[in-house]
């Protein structure tokens, strides 16, 4: 197999090798350069000679810290309460600012929780960049199964013989077609939260009774609000490839199928899902990879406000490298962004493999 | 049609010289400076300039990734503020003329590090609150002059009678959805106008007491105000309203550049322009816009200095200014044009940009504090708690000011 595939097939390497030339440049050589650059302190545009920092730049995105907030209490060792009755705390700041914690330096909270009657808090390096973890991961999970499923629900839709199809077909995917940017520029349109689409609509359909929602302006929305978007402009792509694999499952199967007195269910599950196998893992694992790459809904909608409720890894990569002129630290997280999808695409190919 | 024009035929022994410029898309800018061009090809035999024009978004990131390629034409188009932070890095160097010549231009226009001058602008721009004074008469406020600005007491007296008369979407609009460079140039006088700043201008080594201060404590529960009693729209307001919410009558305010002044001044008749209310410390307004400068890599200065001579003539900084709206630099200027000569309808700017006008910190970490100081009061416009986003901002701001060995700071 191997020496047939290296040998016997020049013509095919020749022909592969422009793109391969292309994937080396602009794909692979990055990446290492990235994995170099992550070790320094390079910046953007500097006249400081770039410096050799070792782990720094990951001890400075990932830096964790639990700090205990003891009450506040007043000389006859009573806890102080303000007039609603809750009890007040030190601010975090005395200690992170403070000489004698030298190693909280910098960090600030990321969240807390009550324990007792002291307060602990968890403390980050880089909280916008632990926002942006897990938004992203949350990202991740919502949009692949429901992409997913719902391509697949769109394509068995459309994998009929009907006159008319193709305008259906043809309807699904036009959202591919447009350029993310413009798609993300009407959504605000209809996301607005004075007078928007979506709002009005809501509003037609209750009556007036439903309150309009600013659903971007909104740290329980804005999140929600990008996932729904998205799903819709890349779900077309998805059907697409489950259409290939659906028309890919013989004809001869369902003869069969029908012969045997398979109802629909029947078909679908030990026929159909069953011939979709392979097209699972690829829809699968390019829907995750997509996911972790989110960014231009981000750049254009949202700017990862408010409260960094829309924060994703590639957008700080980006922010970072070239906002705030810190190449390393973009670089950084490109490569943890690496580590994680890497990690992620082999448990998935490991879940799915042939048993 | 005069670029392409002009572009096709420079005369054989000039020599050449390229220009970049950040406002393609925008034609009455456009077409003013092709006129320039074409004027100063055909002026003298020694020099032809052509200009590549960038959209303004995507400007700075080419001039950086050019530089890193080693590609920089030979005048460069600079935003002010940016302007250390390049020559810092070597984009540029100082002017080969001498500062005399821009002796009567606007403080604001002429772009000054390490006590050289790297580059000048063809004009300054200011912001200013737009109102109709009809709405003044109506609501029974005081028309705030320069000399008698609004104090904070009466800028909120008149935003909650906008309010109370229920006949706007919002009393104010401030353009909160616009996150480049404009929170920073147009609401760091806010913060000046209390007493603070985005960082300490003595030492420029840290933000320490003036981001987080007292002074900068105030103007953020201020700020959060705005937001949370409802005056102005927040961060997620439609872009269009920048554009056309005054002139549509959706707010009684709107904080705005003057760039957009002729366009108003066309469609609401009684539109006036009052000056930035007086927190404390004086009504500040930002200054500085874009300006040309010599790249390092330049191999002809002399002719790339030539230019911005040429393009600094009083005809050519009217004619900017009579197009879009924008301050011409000098006092001359100013008298032939239409807006900005004695009792034009734009004049207060002229003398308001000469007065109280504050460049942004002179300091190649300005782009990075610009970010942070964007983020936090984008952060504390969406209700963070005000004293931690200044002091985490501080924290981020000395963060990188350390880690760049204090910018070249002396």
């Amino acid at each position: 197999m191997a020496s047939k595939l290296t040998l016997s097939n020049r013509t095919g390497w020749t022909f592969a090798l422009p793109g391969f030339a292309l994937i080396v440049i602009f794909i692979v050589l990055p990446f290492f350069f990235a994995i170099g650059l992550s070790l320094t302190n390079q910046r953007l545009l500097s006249p400081n000679a770039t410096q050799f920092v070792g782990l720094e730049n990951y001890r400075q995105l990932l830096g964790l810290g639990v700090v205990t907030l003891e009450p506040e209490r007043d000389d006859a060792g009573e806890v102080v309460r303000n007039e609603a009755g809750e009890i007040q705390y030190p601010r975090l700041r005395e200690i992170t600012r403070s000489e004698a914690y030298p190693q909280y330096r910098g960090m600030r909270e990321w969240f807390r929780w009550q324990s007792g009657e002291n307060v602990m808090v968890v403390i980050a390096s880089d909280v916008v960049f632990m926002k942006a973890l897990v938004n992203t991961f949350l990202f991740v999970l919502v949009v692949a199964p429901v992409q997913g499923s719902l391509a697949l629900m769109l394509a068995l839709l459309i994998n009929h013989k009907v006159t008319g199809i193709n305008l259906f077909r043809t309807i699904y995917f036009m959202p591919v077609v447009v350029s993310i940017v413009v798609v993300s520029l009407l959504w605000r349109f209809i996301y607005d939260g004075q007078n928007g689409l979506l709002n009005s609509i809501l509003q037609g359909l209750t009556f007036g009774l439903f309150q309009p929602v600013d659903w971007l302006g909104n740290p329980s929305t804005a999140l929600p609000a990008v996932m729904a978007m998205s799903i819709w402009q890349a779900v077309g792509f998805h059907m697409v490839i489950w259409l290939a694999g659906l028309q890919m499952i013989s004809p001869t199967l369902y003869e069969a199928a029908a012969i045997e007195g398979a109802s629909k269910w029947q078909t679908f599950r030990y026929v159909t899902w069953p011939g979709l196998r392979n097209t699972a893992v690829l829809v699968l694992v390019v829907i995750t990879m997509q996911g972790f790459a989110l960014f231009a809904q981000i750049d254009v909608m949202t700017n990862g406000g408010p409260l960094d409720s829309t924060q994703t890894l590639v957008f700080q990569a980006v922010e970072r490298g070239y906002g705030k002129q810190d190449i390393s630290g973009g670089s950084t997280i490109s490569v943890i962004l690496f580590a994680l999808v890497l990690a992620i695409s082999l448990t998935q190919r490991w879940l799915t493999r042939e048993r | 049609m005069i670029a392409s024009t002009c572009l096709c035929v420079p005369a054989l022994a000039q020599t050449k010289l390229t220009m970049w410029y950040h406002g393609a898309g925008n034609e009455v800018e456009s077409r003013t400076l092709n006129q320039i061009v074409s004027d100063f090809n055909a002026s003298q035999s020694d020099w032809a300039v052509t200009i590549e024009s960038f959209p303004e978004k995507s400007y700075n990131d080419s001039v950086a990734a050019a530089a890193l390629a080693g590609n920089l034409p030979d005048i460069l188009d600079v935003d002010g503020p940016v302007m250390p932070n390049w020559a810092w890095a070597g984009y540029l160097q100082p002017l080969p003329i001498d500062e005399s010549d821009f002796a009567d231009f606007l403080p604001g226009t002429k772009g000054v590090w390490d006590g050289k001058l790297y580059s000048v602008g063809l004009w300054d721009a200011a912001v200013a609150l737009f109102a109709r004074q009809s709405t003044l008469d109506e609501l029974g406020l005081r028309t705030p002059s320069l000399d008698k600005p609004w104090s904070r007491e009466e800028l909120m007296a008149a935003l909650d009678a906008a309010k109370a008369s229920g006949k706007y979407e919002f009393a104010l609009d401030l353009g909160m959805n616009d996150q480049a460079e404009w929170y920073s140039y147009a609401f760091s006088p806010f913060l000046q106008s209390f007493g603070g700043d985005i960082v300490d201008r003595s030492t420029y080594k840290t933000a320490e007491g003036a981001l987080n201060g007292e002074a900068a404590q105030a103007f953020g529960k201020w700020w959060q105000s705005l937001f949370n009693g409802g005056y102005a729209p927040g961060t997620s307001e439609d872009p269009a309203d920048q554009q056309t919410g005054f002139i549509d009558g959706k707010f009684a305010f709107q904080w705005n550049g003057n760039w957009r002044a002729v366009a108003t001044m066309e469609a609401v008749d009684d539109v006036v322009f009052l000056p930035a209310p007086d927190f404390g410390a004086g009504n500040k307004i930002g200054a500085g816009s874009w300006q040309f400068g010599v790249s390092a890599k330049s191999k002809h200065p002399e002719g790339a200095a030539e230019f911005i001579k040429f393009a600094a003539q009083d005809k050519y900084l009217a004619a900017f200014s009579d197009g879009i709206g924008l301050i011409p630099p000098t006092p001359s200027a100013a008298q032939m044009t239409k807006n900005y000569k004695d009792g034009g309808p734009l004049a207060v700017f002229f003398d308001l940009s000469k007065a109280q006008a504050l460049v942004r910190p002179v300091t190649p970490g300005y782009v990075v504090q610009a970010k942070v100081f964007t983020k936090a009061l984008a952060d504390i416009a969406n209700g963070a708690d005000v004293a931690d986003t200044l002091d985490a901002a501080v924290d981020e701001i000395d963060a990188d000011i350390e880690s760049n060995g204090g910018y070249g700071h002396r």
